[in-house]
């Protein structure tokens, strides 16, 4: 795969000395869409903001398209398109007119065909007369995503695209990256939403402490690190566990029916059959079998717990 | 290789919004300009005689476009770039293929545009009072485009360093102004005391009402070298400000 983003040993340390990222290595392909996950303050803004030029960068060394985004800026800069988490805009300025701002400030010559296409992509082009500050916080998420666009970049960044937007707007949002990203456009995208990311991303970059803690493909990940749950319901309360069901490290459930046992599907030897034969054995009856499979989300609280 | 297209989208971006408050804009500065004529150029200017060749009321001219324009272009320049970051809207320009220097020709540009139309205005208002015969209009013109360029780019000085509306105010209000009253805007600095003489010396509006007004009659109070040289120095000083400000990030990056 190409790579379009390139961060090697990046470091960012603020006035006030705080390590925002500490040797950052990332390799973006093009065409992907990239989720960073993290917490609050995990360092995610911090890293878009050192590839876009926003916040300087105190050492390492980025590349976009190849073109170092310092030595080579100019360049670099044409290659992206940032949409802020923060709604920011000139409140009384026309859709149209902010578009149009933002192609011809990435040095862009005027099209009204592609700023036409464009607007009508986003459901924007009924309004494009309309002043920013009558939209909906939905049409104005979508004016930034316009703005970024405007210049046609290679590389899109979404930073919490969805944060504080209703269901409905979520998912119509997802639609329209699904969409960006068919249309050829590299999608990094910040989130704190585990769903989001499950949905969107091919790859996923746990962000800690400026820190990356893993990246992986999606699929990979959630296989790589997911346990299963097989829940033993009985027709009988266990107040504690059989001495020789010990070695399975089994857990009784609240309402004491109910015993889980935690195993990893992708091992050759699970121990459900041994576990099953030992219960027998026992005496133990069984009413119901049920294996539970954990998330995403359970998998980013272990990260996280483990850092 | 300069980026012409993103300066002309800031300057233009940057004019849009002038347009769009035109009667404010303009309405404004020129009453104000019409009162002083009326209250000094007419009312008390009749008894007052600092030169014997020129009118009093033609006098106060040079004085007084001085002191309208450098407010507006105080004011233009700083709420040019507060705006954006007070909005949150400075990421795009910083995230842009621009240079911080094409970045100061869009803002500093369209500022100074505004002050010089504002400027044009006010003299043409003034011949509504009384009459003027501009002796070296050339020279005239590049004076105010100086002096617009200057009071842009200490505005825009202001409006990176200030991080609230009352700064924004505050530099205008307290130091410009008491400058241009001080600078020999209504008054040749020759009534004044030794002392205040001596002190005028060190107001850099001083040198360039005097340049401005030698543009309009041939006379003023210093050398019209010294006072283009001083403007020149203004310049130069806002300009290394604007370069070590950018050079540092200071304000404007994290």
């Amino acid at each position: 795969m190409q790579t379009i983003i390139e961060i090697k040993n990046l470091r960012k340390i603020y006035q006030d000395n705080k390590v925002a990222l500490d040797d950052v290595n990332l390799n973006i392909f093009k065409g992907e869409i990239i989720a960073l996950l993290g917490p609050n303050g995990a360092g995610k803004t911090t890293l878009i903001s050192n590839i876009c030029g926003i916040s300087s960068i105190t050492s390492g060394d980025i590349k976009v398209n190849g073109f170092d985004v310092v030595d080579n800026y100019r360049e670099a800069r044409k290659c992206i398109g940032i949409v802020p988490q923060e709604l920011s805009f000139e409140p009384f300025e026309k859709v149209i007119n902010t578009v149009n701002f933002s192609r011809q400030l990435f040095g862009k010559k005027p099209d009204e065909k592609y700023i036409e296409n464009l607007l009508k992509k986003l459901s924007l082009w009924d309004k494009k007369d309309q002043i920013i500050r009558s939209l909906s916080g939905g049409m104005k998420r979508r004016v930034l995503i316009a703005k970024a666009l405007s210049h046609e970049p290679d590389v899109l960044f979404l930073d919490e695209p969805t944060a504080g937007v209703d269901v409905e707007l979520r998912k119509d949002m997802w639609n329209t990256i699904k969409n960006l990203q068919n249309s050829g456009v590299t999608i990094i995208l910040t989130t704190h939403y585990i769903e989001e990311a499950e949905l969107m991303a091919n790859r996923i970059a746990v962000i800690n402490n400026g820190k990356i803690l893993l990246i992986d493909k999606k699929d990979n990940l959630i296989d790589r690190m997911s346990k299963k749950t097989l829940i033993i319901h009985t027709n009988s309360k266990i107040n504690k566990i059989d001495k020789a069901l010990e070695k399975f490290k089994l857990r009784i459930s609240k309402d004491k029916k109910n015993l889980e046992y935690d195993y990893s599907p992708n091992k050759k030897k699970t121990g459900i059959t041994t576990l099953l034969n030992e219960i027998k054995k026992t005496g133990i009856e069984l009413i119901d079998v049920q294996t539970k499979q954990s998330n995403l989300e359970q998998i980013f609280v272990e990260i996280l717990k483990n850092d | 290789m300069i980026n012409f297209r993103s300066i002309k989208a800031i300057y233009i971006f940057e004019m849009s919004r002038t347009f769009r408050t035109l009667i404010q804009s303009l309405i404004s500065p020129i009453l104000s300009t019409v009162l002083y004529f009326i209250v000094f150029g007419t009312a008390i200017g009749n008894n007052i005689n600092f030169t014997n060749e020129i009118p009093y009321g033609a006098f106060i001219v040079p004085g007084l476009v001085i002191l309208t324009i450098s407010m507006q272009s105080v004011n233009n320049a700083s709420f040019g770039i507060f705006f954006p970051k007070f909005l949150g809207t400075t990421y795009e320009i910083l995230s842009a293929p621009i240079s911080y220097v094409e970045i100061v020709i869009g803002y500093v540009g369209a500022s100074a545009t505004k002050s010089f139309c504002l400027g044009l205005l006010i003299l043409m208002t003034s011949t509504f009072f009384v009459d003027l015969d501009i002796k070296f209009p050339i020279l005239m013109l590049c004076m105010l485009l100086l002096s617009c360029v200057s009071f842009s780019l200490l505005g825009f000085i202001i409006g990176i360093v200030s991080d609230n509306f009352e700064q924004i105010n505050f530099v205008p209000m307290i130091i410009i102004t008491p400058l241009v009253f001080l600078g020999g805007s209504f008054y040749t600095i020759d009534v004044l005391p030794d002392f205040w003489q001596t002190i005028t010396l060190f107001n850099p509006i001083f040198y360039l009402v005097s340049g401005f007004r030698y543009s309009f009659f041939g006379t003023g109070e210093v050398n019209i070298i010294i006072s283009i040289f001083s403007i020149s120095l203004f310049i130069l000083l806002c300009i290394l400000i604007i370069w070590r400000i950018f050079k540092k990030g200071y304000k404007i990056k994290t």
